[in-house]
């Protein structure tokens, strides 16, 4: 493959698709395909053939469209109309209103909030593409990047490119991604750099309950993640990639497969790339459901095909990771974002966001919310305008209570503070963090005290047990949180349980033990007369517990 | 550089004190009579730092270190007797008290115990947090040996001795987070252990009475753990 | 490489699969994980047998076999039911009410989560997240996500899978 090869790709696959008058995109994601969009997208296919329309309308099965609340979706092109709840018998008559009027009972309201506040990058092919075409991710300008980094720059040059966007990792801690690479760059171990055997790791092992936006951009747009990565590894002086994959995500499984398989025979991976002296292999790792393998060092351990333990850090993996040698981990939103710095410049990510927080997060709106879906939005966006604008607000005229970021490391975050800016700092002032993305809405009928023990019952199940702090320390706050649920706790049960968040939060080896009071800590900090109406009272506030 | 060779000045507890580049803190404390507590650490083993005990605070860095596999730096200061640390170390031992059936009374390493010695040392008379009385079984299979789950701490010295040293893997840790427990090759009984070679090596290495000699009544138990740095550096020359 | 080779526990045909998967990475201690996917995919759960067979095939120590089965959650070591319905325990879910979904399995089957009703015909699982938090609370029948149950709808799912 050379660089002409993939211009040519892409205007070719632009012209065909330009020759046609209409484009059907069904989404086949796993929200719409558990409502069997694949069956509209069948019973589509089908129509068109019976009604001769071939040459004029293409249908195709695209990623995700976003509002998952209205699945399936199906998206008109060129006009932009898009349909919500379809089902397989409707395929007629939205073939017959391509001409005329988009059908009001099924279209969605035009330039909807939750389309048009969004600022999409990493998901901007999502919904776009056929994901399991690598011709269509070509004709989106896809591999153009990595073209670019391979005949023009240098690593130094890629890595001081990321590190000038200001891009943080998007796992969930933010550390500056430039800094990463380059610690990787100069990890030498005891021979010379040339010598010296790198890894790049993408961690797809999205564990967070109530987080799918790792999942969805797999499905949607693998060939960005593959391409991030192939970008990360020549900047780094890898040759070797793994990408370490939920079991639980099949979907994403095939498609990742299959666009591997597709890159390798393009040459966009593999050996000698774009004719120059770079090589880059990546191979699919499947976890097997341990919410601690999304910590580095237990991922590391889980490819090396052991049990999941985190080991302590230092060394990091940087110097000292998968095999003992120097290793890149970054998150698949992170990789993500990577191809639209290079292509675009790190001003133009650089612009996007607030001081500190730069460019756009993806969040996974759920729970007590109108829309919910995937969104991305700019850092620095207030959660209201997330959750009211975007999200639509709270359905059945209930009232906002709180919203939940960061998953079971995160917390709580109450009414008051809904004008603050969504960026790690502030996050982390309000006592939770941005987390890998998961967005859950409470309103009024949730109680905060079961929301924390039931975060604490997945912290216990997913403890893997090395510490002591972690191991007994969760399960000891865990029949304290359920004490009090039951009615039965005192207030010394309260100070025991605040006591335990802080030993199991500075004293427990890896990040999960050490996040695993945040929960509790966040609602005692916002809640804490919810508490203590469980225990003076015996009275759960919102009705849930049953004392 | 060899880092061996470069000497490294730091502050324990506000004493000077001189050690090699690749040295962890407990290493130059053990050296320098400083006493930190330890469970999971052996010498002649590797480290897991799991056991917290030797968690030790370092100035300018937020987050408590353990000083079994902390590398020593110039410059660095050290304090691993705080009020805070002390204070750590005795919730983090009642825990261990809470997870299992500890019962000193009728254990066979009465008097002769490393976690019953930590209570000792770190000033725990009572505990104050719930005991879970976990329902955990007692393998008597082995003709020379006992397991009573009761008593195990988890710090898998057991483990490591065994694929480390004797080069068997006959223990491992099975399950995850509080349902952990060590066991043999496929989780049969001890004594039908095809890869066990009986050397003992395991019940030697045994902080508490969870690993120990059949035929011993209530604290008869005596170890012997000198042997471990012995083979330790008698296998390397081999290789 | 391996000099010798080992042979599989019978003489199924599903452990050709197995084998395949350890021989395509070498039969390379590393591959465990994967060889265990796999006799899980081709077999439904992990049986001694398979795990003396990996161990002997791999060259890993019997109790670090052991120890990574039982280690992860995706795992199992008994035979599921003929049917499996997985119910999501994700937050959203939660807060939109697994619980109860639960219990109507346990009031009705008399099962929890990782447990086989009595005439081995349903297998009720838990789910971390199934990432279909749009549909909260969801749960999968037999591979298909139903989403927005309730314990009556529930039960018309198991029914469905029944016949």
């Amino acid at each position: 493959m050379t660089r002409e090869e993939l211009d040519a790709i892409g205007e070719k696959e632009l012209a065909a698709s330009q020759q046609v008058k209409h484009r059907l995109n069904v989404c086949l994601a796993a929200g719409c395909m558990s409502l069997q969009s694949d069956a509209v997208l069948a019973s589509l296919q089908k129509n068109i053939k019976e009604r001769g329309l071939e040459h004029e309308c293409h249908v195709k099965g695209v990623g995700c469209l976003g509002l998952c609340k209205a699945g399936p979706l199906v998206a008109v092109e060129p006009n932009g109309v898009m349909y919500q709840h379809v089902t397989a018998n409707e395929a007629n008559e939205i073939l017959e209103a391509l001409d005329a009027e988009p059908l009001a009972q099924l279209a969605l309201e035009p330039a909807l909030p939750f389309f048009n506040r969004q600022t999409k990058i990493s998901l901007e092919n999502s919904g776009v593409i056929d994901p399991e075409r690598i011709e269509e991710y070509i004709a989106q300008g896809g591999y153009a990047a990595l073209a670019q980094v391979l005949n023009e720059l240098t690593p130094a040059q890629v890595v001081e490119q990321v590190t000038r966007s200001g891009l943080r990792g998007r796992g969930g801690a933010g550390y500056p991604t430039g800094l990463k690479w380059s610690t990787v760059v100069k990890a030498q171990g005891a021979q010379t750099r040339e010598s010296v055997q790198k890894y790049v790791i993408c961690n797809a092992d999205e564990g967070d309950p109530g987080a799918f936006m790792d999942r969805s951009m797999l499905e949607s747009d693998p060939h960005r993640i593959l391409e991030g990565m192939a970008i990360a590894a020549y900047a780094v002086g890898a040759n070797q990639g793994y990408i370490y994959v939920r079991a639980e995500y099949p979907l994403a499984i095939k498609r990742l497969k299959i666009a591997i398989r597709q890159a390798e025979r393009a040459g966009v991976l593999g050996s000698a790339i774009f004719a120059s002296p770079f090589n880059f292999h990546v191979e699919l790792r499947m976890g097997a459901g341990a919410f601690v393998c999304g910590e580095e060092t237990a991922l590391i351990a889980s490819i090396e095909g052991g049990r999941g333990l985190p080991r302590i850090r230092p060394p990091y993996p940087a110097e000292y990771g998968l095999w003992g040698k120097p290793t890149l981990i970054n998150n698949v939103e992170t990789y993500a974002l990577v191809p639209s710095i290079i292509r675009n410049g790190s001003e133009w990510f650089a612009n996007i966001g607030t001081e500190k927080s730069k460019g756009t997060k993806v969040f996974a709106l759920a729970g007590a919310v109108q829309n919910t879906g995937l969104v991305e939005v700019p850092m620095g966006i207030t959660l209201r305008e997330i959750i009211f604008d975007i999200g639509g607000g709270i359905p059945d005229g209930k009232k906002f209570k709180a919203v939940q970021t960061g998953g079971p490391s995160g917390g709580c975050v109450p009414k008051q503070f809904l004008d603050k800016a969504v960026d790690y700092e502030t996050l982390t002032q309000l006592g939770t963090i941005m987390g890998s993305g998961g967005m859950i809405v409470m309103d009024e009928t949730s109680c905060m005290v079961d929301v924390a023990r039931y975060f604490m019952e997945f912290c216990m199940t997913e403890s893997c047990g090395k510490c002591v702090p972690c191991r007994v320390g969760t399960v000891q706050m865990y029949n304290l949180l359920t004490k009090i649920t039951q009615g039965e706790a005192t207030l010394d049960d309260l100070a025991l349980l605040e006591e335990l968040c802080d030993l199991v939060r500075n004293t427990s080896l890896c990040g999960l033990g050490q996040a695993a009071p945040n929960p509790v800590l966040s609602t005692l900090r916002y809640f804490r007369e919810e508490y203590v109406a469980h225990i003076q009272d015996k009275k759960c506030p919102a009705g849930v517990c049953k004392l | 550089m060899n880092p061996q060779a470069q000497v490294t000045t730091l502050k324990i507890d506000d004493r000077e004190i001189s050690a090699h580049a690749d040295q962890t803190i407990l290493d130059v404390a053990i050296e320098n009579g400083i006493e930190i507590p330890t469970l999971c650490h052996l010498e002649g083993l590797s480290e897991v730092g799991a056991c917290r005990l030797c968690l030790v605070e370092i100035q300018g860095t937020p987050k408590l270190q353990p000083a079994c596999v902390t590398r020593v730096r110039e410059g660095m200061e050290v304090v691993t007797h705080s009020e805070r640390l002390q204070k750590y170390r005795r919730f983090i031992l009642e825990l261990f008290f809470t997870e299992r059936n500890h019962i000193c009374s009728v254990c066979v390493a009465n008097g002769n115990c490393e976690l019953q010695d930590m209570a000792t040392t770190l000033g725990m008379d009572h505990v104050h947090y719930p005991y879970l009385y976990p329902n955990v079984p007692v393998d008597a299979s082995h003709d020379l040996f006992g397991l009573d789950q009761n008593r195990c701490i988890l710090c898998t010295r057991c483990v490591r001795v065994c694929a480390e040293i004797e080069g068997a893997h006959t223990w491992d840790v099975r399950g995850h987070g509080i349902d952990s427990r060590v066991f043999t090759d496929f989780n049969e009984p001890w004594g039908e252990s095809v890869t066990c070679t009986s050397c003992g090596k395991c019940v030697n290495v045994c902080p508490t009475g969870a690993l120990f000699k059949k035929g011993k009544s209530v604290g008869e138990m005596s170890r012997k753990i000198d042997f471990l740095p012995y083979l330790k550096k008698m296998r390397e020359e081999m290789k | 490489m391996r000099s010798e080779k080992i042979s599989p526990p019978s003489e199924d045909k599903r452990w050709k699969i197995v084998d395949t998967t350890m021989r395509r990475k070498g039969y390379v201690p590393s591959a465990l994980i994967e060889a265990l996917h796999s006799t899980q995919e081709a077999f439904g759960y992990l049986d001694e047998s398979a795990l003396r067979y990996i161990s002997a095939s791999l060259r890993v120590p019997p109790s670090k076999v052991y120890g990574v089965a039982t280690f992860y959650h995706f795992f199992t070591l008994r035979p599921q039911g003929k049917h499996t319905c997985v119910v999501c325990t994700g937050t959203a879910c939660y807060i939109k009410g697994a619980s109860a979904l639960l219990q109507t399995l346990d009031k009705n089957f008399d099962i929890k989560p990782g447990e086989t009703t009595s005439d081995g015909e349903i297998s009720v699982l838990t789910a971390r997240c199934l990432g279909s938090c749009s549909l909260a609370p969801a749960a999968v029948f037999d591979g298909h996500v139903a989403g927005n149950l309730e314990p009556q709808t529930l039960m018309e799912q198991i029914a469905r899978l029944k016949e």
